[in-house]
């Protein structure tokens, strides 16, 4: 069999039926369980008397709600501390293993299944967080799903799913200085829109991600679901193999051969046929940053806010809406405006490799938060954390004036304690700059790489890093 | 099992594009463990927002007070996975929507609620918009069967994949009943899947 894609002889392989609607029944490898859209789906299970056929293709953790400062139970959020009592119940009365603070495995649920080596080539990957996308950084088809398919998971281990097209997208090139992972996903958002890739799952393919680390590929695939494709995703190669082996849930030593073999062979083919194609080119790709309420408003540091007029007519409310509710103006550089937070965190970007960019461009600076600035760092899991602090990520963090904190989701979506106040604009290294999606309804985000945050945080302001790298190539 | 063929009633437009399920409905909202009581929280923020600017949301307007059908742009329901979005709409009291396009994994939770979502060419969700804003009392009626969406004298053509289609014309919107009467062959397929079997 040859001309198909990775989608191809995944679909396949996990296709169990056709069901009398016409659509597929397909087998899900990985199902993972959070707190915020489960309680429902098991309590859909008890309704309907429906019991849980494979409960060790399921793994549970808490991140959502998860307090990063205080996390002595019970939570001082009395809805918090009801839904952790909930998900402790529902696992254990159904026999899924569950991940708590204080086990060492507890984190972001996106973080914590790769870092386990839960997620593998090959797998279908559902959760009920859109951001399930990052697993296909594995070569696994990874998408995100609502409640009450978490409970047809849970009672089938199946989803009832229309098939996807495959869009490639290519991107070759080494990238600049001061430009990551997370510029390379925003770039290519800006350029193929939000909604763009709807009814599309995307290969990410080229020389730029082949030179790609695991954990920028995770931040690469985490944001195609902000183009609107429910799943992207890389094809397995060493660099995969490499970050899997002697991981806790990695296939074991007798049958690793056997199961690299089959990884390579899911891989898509030289001749693989693609319903659509688009390419890109690292030089084009700056340092970007958000200036609006969709992560497909990004634009280089060094460019000012875009006229209406760049965009289609159909888009002209949404932006008007964007210019008023971030309070700028079409032409005004981004660079230089003032931030009140900044976070660094996330799915997208709270891995232990997002966290040595952001001491090592923070000591290269030297300075400190600026005064005006509330800066913190949430490690995307305990684990992340425990090397940070081996490493002494820590108090490069302190000592230059961020706060460090436990792991969790916190103001990526703000369902904990974490969150801004009023009109506070922050630097986020996370994937939504959504009206009021940082916990206050008027509050505004600013979408970057990691070390863009840091720099901002220091500086008070945006800000291009590649100065500061500049500076220091100098010496 | 319900079969949903036409849904009439009347109907209120939420312009936008790329309204996404974080404004539908707020976070704080998801700090529960049932789907109970969000109805109200439709859109809150944008509600408030509105409000504070001396202009009205359609979901605060008398006018649209009971309409059962949802008119909507572009990428609907973008964003995040959180069914609670549709089910604060569901509860609201709509039980169709209309736009030009809807985010997937916000399609699927609607499918698997009985919510229809159909889709119309950009200047027909704009036209259908205006129609129910001069008119709020006018019945519409969204034709899942034709599909067709009419008001008044006008029809407007729609769209809708053939299976999801299918699901709701005969009443197989909720999948579960059908995925659990395969559960033999969901064994047989786990077992050729090397990882479960091979090197598990």
């Amino acid at each position: 069999m040859s001309s198909r894609t990775l989608f191809d002889k995944v679909w396949d392989l996990h296709t169990v039926r056709t069901l009398p609607s016409g659509q597929s029944q397909v087998f899900i490898g990985l199902h993972m369980i959070h707190e915020v859209t489960s309680p429902q789906a098991f309590a859909d299970l008890r309704l309907k008397g429906l019991k849980v056929p494979f409960p060790e293709r399921s793994v549970a953790t808490v991140d959502h709600i998860v307090p990063t400062e205080n996390q002595a139970r019970p939570y001082a959020d009395g809805l918090a501390e009801e839904m952790m009592v909930a998900i402790d119940k529902n696992c254990r009365e159904f026999g899924i293993r569950l991940f708590q603070p204080g086990s060492g495995k507890q984190g972001v649920v996106h973080i914590i299944a790769p870092e386990q080596g839960l997620t593998q080539p090959g797998m279908t990957v559902a959760c009920g967080d859109s951001h399930t996308a990052t697993h296909g950084a594995f070569g696994a088809i990874a998408f995100g799903i609502g409640t009450s398919q978490v409970r047809d998971v849970l009672a089938t281990q199946t989803l009832s799913m229309s098939r996807l097209k495959v869009r490639k997208i290519q991107v070759d090139g080494q990238l600049k200085p001061g430009v990551y992972a997370k510029d390379v996903i925003l770039h290519i958002l800006r350029k193929l829109t939000a909604k763009g890739g709807v009814g599309f799952a995307y290969e990410f393919a080229g020389s730029t991600f082949s030179a790609m680390s695991m954990e920028e590929r995770m931040t690469v695939c985490n944001m195609a679901i902000e183009g609107g494709a429910r799943c992207g995703y890389v094809n397995p190669d060493q660099v995969t193999f490499d970050y899997l082996k002697g991981r806790e849930y990695a296939p074991k030593a007798e049958h690793w051969d056997k199961a690299v073999a089959w990884w390579k062979s899911i891989a898509s083919d030289a001749d693989a046929v693609f319903d659509d194609v688009k390419t890109f080119k690292t030089e084009d790709i700056e340092p970007t940053v958000t200036w609006g309420i969709s992560p497909d408003h990004g634009i280089g540091v060094g460019e000012s806010i875009p006229a209406k007029e760049s965009f289609a007519k159909d888009e002209w409310a949404t932006i008007d809406e964007a210019y008023q509710y971030m309070d700028l103006k079409a032409g005004q550089p981004i660079a230089g405006v003032a931030i009140d937070v900044a976070f660094i965190g996330s799915c997208t970007n709270g891995r232990i490799s997002d966290l040595r960019e952001a001491a090592r461009v923070i000591t290269l600076h030297g300075g400190k938060v600026n005064a005006k600035v509330k800066a913190f760092i949430v490690p995307g899991s305990e684990a992340v954390k425990v090397v940070a602090e081996a490493e002494g990520l820590d108090k490069v963090f302190t000592a230059h004036g961020f706060e460090w904190r436990n792991a969790g989701c916190s103001m990526c979506l703000a369902m904990n304690p974490d969150k801004l106040q009023g009109r506070q604009v922050s630097a986020s290294s996370s994937n939504r700059n959504f009206k009021g999606r940082q916990g206050s309804p008027s509050g505004r985000t600013l979408l970057m790489s990691p070390a863009m945050v840091a720099i901002a945080a220091l500086e008070g302001k945006v800000s291009d890093v590649r100065t500061v790298l500049a500076k220091a190539a100098k010496g | 099992m319900n079969e949903i063929k036409t849904i009439t009633g009347r109907a209120i437009p939420v312009v936008g594009n790329d309204i996404d399920t974080d404004r539908i409905i707020p976070a704080r909202f998801l700090r529960c463990v049932t789907f109970d009581g969000l109805g109200e929280h439709a859109f809150e923020d944008d509600r408030k927002q509105l409000t504070a600017q001396g202009k009205t949301h359609a979901f605060d307007d008398k006018r649209f007070t009971g309409a059962s059908v949802l008119v909507v742009n572009s990428n609907f329901g973008c964003g995040s996975s959180r069914e609670h979005a549709p089910q604060a709409i569901a509860k609201w009291g709509i039980k169709a929507i209309v736009g030009v396009s809807y985010s997937e994994i916000f399609f699927g939770n609607c499918v698997a609620m009985g919510l229809p979502c159909l889709r119309v060419a950009v200047a027909d969700s704009e036209a259908i918009q205006a129609v129910v804003t001069k008119d709020p009392a006018v019945q519409v009626s969204v034709d899942v069967d034709k599909l067709e969406v009419r008001a008044g004298n006008q029809t407007w053509k729609a769209q809708m994949g053939d299976g999801h289609r299918k699901q709701f014309l005969t009443g197989q919107w909720d999948a579960t009943a059908e995925l659990v009467a395969g559960v033999e062959q969901v064994k047989a397929t786990a077992q050729k899947l090397p990882y479960v079997s091979a090197f598990a």
